[in-house]
């Protein structure tokens, strides 16, 4: 109890005196951390950007035959830098991994939730966990192990090729389109499920009219996250993929992409020599489509209902 | 003078329908009980409702009516624990029955809910959607079938030259209008109404217990609400719930001036609840 001779003044207008209760020093901690990150973020950014130009800038490699030539031989008489072959690459894996991965990740999302929601989830779940912990060495391992082999097998290759590439992305992404998918669908009130069935719907047609239309947005984002993360990738695409420097004619053929071929040739090229250059254009190049995914995800959100 | 005569012939008439309405109800439950696994949320309920009238169903919450209301059309069929015993008869018919489609019976029997819950659709799309469940798809056909069921839920003028706008851009007595078109759009016979308008302010209220009203000349209604006035103003029979029992059902008039139950009672005069 407050004496009874203390007034509303001396209780509540703020003194400068009193201490305010680590107020100050939590909002430093706080503001530090994320000026921390910013800092990071901004410099690698600018660093990257100031490398990314030096081969068009000092070096003189034309940019645009840097994005649209096929002749890439850093190393010859008259050297050539066209990394359209990886570009095509990355974005070929990309695109198909999510082609694959999309449909199958937001199936097993409407499984989870709509078709099994207590034993489908429960025996989903863990599954799903368990592919994110995978290391992505160990994907490529197992690639390089069976699907390599099995491709060589059925074509006239060596079984290093786009496809491989492919699966082993498609496999890693799975979880990340699927648990975004699972949340979205899980999140859709139950109202407007009741909504549909009291209309007569059947659960199909509820799914697929009702609940799938009013998540679009957040689906995309799930495969575009997906696929943000599978452009991104370089381990275990290098270790399938095959790594040429020519377009591929079919997805049995061996292909490059833009991270593959940035790990395999970092170590051995100098710093500030042309090739070493175009490498760090190549990782602004991958800089600059992954900042369109984050773009896209967030025209998306932006569009999201209910 | 006219006009006298007609209302008294009208009366005659509406008695007459009355006698015979008593004697065959278009719905009936015998005995029902909904359990969810263990717990029994509605208990041996008989009640009768008559082609076009109003039935209130009133009671506290957790009194097992919307569990009743929601039985009727099958939705409970949804939650994997719910469980029934007795029977529901809906012209000769025990729709409780495994082999009845309920696709088809949920057609027949339209059900509005206590939150409006358009579809993020355009206006048009909320009840041509529908529709085109009963592969309804000829586009001249939908445009009728859509400007005919926003008429009858009253909503029409005010949206008519907005059609193709969301349907979130309502209010939300105009999204539960909708939702009420929406359901009419499937030409049901019976429509279960939860709370149809708790959620919604004074004006939208009054606007939905008018729609009510009119829709009676031509669907069975069953309401469940927590607002007694709108029983009283709007329904012809009232059945007070408690604890998952039937406890008192008459005429509405009869209930709220001379409950014979003294907890109905208690209820409505605001006793508890």
């Amino acid at each position: 109890m407050e004496s009874v001779a203390s007034t509303a003044k001396d209780r509540l207008i703020k003194s400068t005196k009193r201490k305010n209760h680590g107020e100050s020093s939590g909002k430093v901690i706080v503001t530090l951390a994320a000026l921390i990150i910013i800092a990071a973020t901004l410099s690698m950014t600018i660093f990257l950007s100031i490398k990314g130009m030096q081969a068009f800038i000092i070096n003189g490699v034309n940019p645009i035959e840097f994005l649209t030539s096929t002749e890439w031989n850093p190393t010859g008489e008259n050297p050539e830098f066209g990394a359209f072959p990886f570009i095509f690459g990355s974005l070929a894996v990309t695109l198909m991994a999510a082609l694959i991965a999309g449909p199958l990740g937001i199936g097993g999302a409407i499984f989870m939730t709509e078709i099994a929601p207590s034993w489908g989830r429960k025996i989903l779940q863990p599954i799903i966990e368990l592919l994110v912990g995978i290391p992505s060495v160990v994907y490529g391992f197992i690639a390089l192990t069976i699907i390599v082999p099995f491709i060589r097998d059925y074509s006239s290759g060596t079984g290093y090729s786009l496809l491989a590439g492919i699966i082993v992305l498609a496999v890693m992404i799975l979880p990340t389109i699927t648990t975004i998918s699972t949340d979205a669908i899980a999140a859709i009130p139950n109202h407007l499920r009741d909504g549909s069935y009291a209309l007569g719907a059947t659960r199909w047609q509820t799914i697929w009219k009702v609940l799938l239309p009013s998540v679009m947005p957040s689906l995309w984002t799930a495969i575009i996250l997906g696929m943000a993360r599978a452009f991104g990738e370089a381990l275990a695409v290098q270790m399938v993929i095959g790594n040429v420097r020519d377009l591929p004619g079919s997805i049995f053929d061996p292909s490059a992409t833009l991270t593959s071929i940035i790990t395999l040739n970092m170590g051995h090229t100098t710093y500030g020599s042309i090739e070493n250059n175009t490498l760090w254009s190549m990782g602004l190049i991958l800089l600059l489509i992954s900042l369109l995914f984050i773009l896209i995800i967030r025209f998306l959100s932006a569009r999201r209902k209910i | 003078m006219v006009t006298v005569l007609n209302r008294a012939e009208q009366k005659t008439v509406k008695r007459k329908q009355k006698i015979t309405k008593q004697i065959k109800p278009i719905l009936q439950t015998q005995n029902l009980s909904i359990s969810y696994g263990e717990n029994k949320a509605v208990q041996d309920v008989s009640l009768p409702f008559s082609k076009n009238s109003i039935t209130a169903l009133i009671g506290p919450s957790g009194c097992g009516k919307s569990t009743f209301l929601r039985t009727i059309n099958r939705m409970n069929d949804i939650i994997p624990s719910a469980s029934y015993e007795g029977e529901i008869i809906y012209e000769d018919v025990n729709i409780l029955d495994k082999n009845i489609d309920v696709i088809a019976l949920r057609k027949e029997i339209g059900m509005v809910f206590q939150k409006p819950n358009p579809f993020a659709k355009s206006i048009y799309n909320n009840i041509a959607h529908a529709l085109r469940f009963y592969n309804i798809k000829k586009k001249t056909v939908l445009a009728e079938l859509v400007e005919e069921s926003l008429t009858n839920a009253a909503l029409w003028d005010e949206v008519k030259d907005r059609l193709h706008e969301s349907a979130y851009q309502l209010s939300g007595g105009q999204q539960q209008r909708l939702c009420i078109a929406r359901t009419l759009a499937m030409k049901p016979n019976v429509l279960l109404l939860d709370e149809p308008s708790s959620a919604l302010d004074p004006v939208s209220n009054a606007k939905i217990e008018e729609l009510i009203m009119k829709l009676k000349e031509k669907y069975t209604i069953i309401i469940v609400t927590h607002n007694m006035q709108q029983a009283a103003r709007i329904s012809d029979q009232t059945a007070f719930f408690l604890n998952g029992k039937l406890i008192e059902y008459d005429k509405t008039d009869k209930i709220f001036l001379n409950p014979a139950n003294k907890e109905t009672e208690a209820y409505i005069s605001g006793r508890f609840g």
